[in-house]
């Protein structure tokens, strides 16, 4: 069943919304790329739509090479009990890149990450664009598009070689590895018992 | 094995045998006795990764009780380690980590790769996993399965031990390890290729890409 949010999109934002389908129960919505962000905002903000929880992001390649690939936002309304796909395709012809939401919800920072190294797909205005299943010097492009061989691109002894040349510490940032950044928002409990002098706190 | 009274033991295995000529000393090969004390005094240092790790930890546990073998003390430092034991699928983006465990374990060690993938990537042939660990460390036993079962854990720990007291104190070579060129590859780089390729129904999975 289409959910009722559909019309109102359909009221508001008029060719912006491109198709509308339903399958297995959920409603799915394609949107048109220029537009999207502005929607998904709208759709978070308005009364009435209240999705102000991100379930998931992520992205289809489909084995049709002419295809578009697609964003897929999962949406969901914690209040109203309501869930929403909504989907932005993405010409292979044009560049992969889309406006970030992490401004709207912040859970889309790692969920974003993970489109990028696995999609190569970029947003703009994302904090912290990296690679986060793979490590950061993967060089060999990305894993779930439709033209990456299942063994990668490299002989295995050369994989093993960039592998083992890694070195692991170096891709965690000061912050990750440290708390010392956070220290000034964390409870004050908390700060009187690591200003004791525990390791990792600069003073 | 073990210490042996002459009087009561076969004459024949005089040369593995502690002699006790009175209650005060004995007379061995020095060889022996290492072997016999490093053979029964293993410890394990866990790198559990997948499934293996839960038999691994069955195999820790009172049923099967890895203590019977010298394992009482599993080793999380490894630092304190004689015994690698490699249980679950190895990721490239673990590699150098194995390797650095592996480095920092003091000699002598020796190393087991617990089951299919460990062993050889198992069935994921894919970018990610490493084919097999014996491409980045040296690796002294493979037990097969997937995963294998505790009896086949201690029989790879028995076979290791086995494997040890053969082993002889002066010979330097025995613990010698070259990492090739500057790479920090442990191995050639056709000899690593020659280990990764796809073998059995993973030959099917070459039409990956159109």
């Amino acid at each position: 069943m289409v959910i009722s949010s559909v019309a109102a999109l359909r009221e508001r934002w008029g060719d912006a919304v491109e198709r509308v389908t339903e399958s297995c129960g959920d409603t799915i919505v394609y949107l048109r790329r220029a537009e999207a962000h502005d929607i998904l905002a709208w759709l978070r903000d308005t009364t009435g739509q209240e999705f102000n929880y991100l379930t998931d992001v992520t992205a289809v390649e489909y084995r049709d090479p002419e295809r578009a690939l697609e964003l897929v936002y999962q949406l969901r309304s914690l209040g109203r009990r309501e869930d929403l796909r909504v989907k932005v395709a993405l010409e292979k012809s044009e560049p992969l890149e889309v406006r970030s939401v992490y401004d709207l919800w912040h859970g889309a920072d790692w969920l974003e990450r993970e489109v990028y190294d696995m999609f190569g797909i970029t947003f703009a205005g994302h904090p912290d664009l990296r690679r986060i299943l793979m490590w950061e010097t993967y060089a060999e492009g990305f894993p779930l598009r439709k033209d990456f061989p299942l063994r990668g691109h490299f002989s295995r002894a050369e994989q093993t070689r960039q592998a083992l040349a890694a070195n692991p510490e170096a891709h965690y940032s000061l912050e990750e590895l440290s708390i010392a950044d956070a220290f000034g928002e964390l409870p004050k409990d908390m700060q009187e018992r690591l200003a004791r002098g525990e390791r990792g706190v600069v003073k | 094995m073990g210490l042996v009274n002459p009087a009561t033991a076969n004459a024949g295995d005089a040369g593995t045998m502690m002699s006790e000529a009175s209650g005060n000393f004995v007379t061995t090969k020095l060889d022996f006795l290492t072997n016999w004390a490093r053979s029964n005094s293993l410890w394990p240092m866990p790198f559990g990764t997948a499934c293996c790790a839960i038999e691994y930890m069955a195999t820790a546990a009172s049923r099967f009780d890895l203590a019977r073998f010298g394992m009482e003390r599993q080793s999380f430092s490894p630092r304190q380690a004689d015994v690698f034991i490699c249980a679950g699928r190895v990721p490239f983006k673990l590699a150098p980590v194995l390797r650095r465990i592996w480095d920092q374990m003091p000699q002598p060690k020796w190393c087991i790769s617990m089951g299919a993938c460990a062993s050889t990537g198992g069935i994921f042939d894919n970018y990610t996993i490493v084919q097999g660990i014996d491409t980045i460390i040296p690796v002294d036993v493979y037990v097969p399965g997937c995963p294998p079962r505790p009896e086949g854990l201690l029989y790879g720990i028995t076979l290791l031990q086995k494997k040890i007291r053969g082993e002889s104190f002066t010979d330097e070579l025995i613990r010698e390890e070259k990492l090739v060129g500057a790479d920090g590859l442990f191995l050639p780089a056709e000899r690593v290729d020659e280990l990764s390729e796809p073998f059995g129904n993973s030959v099917h999975q070459t039409r990956s890409s159109w």
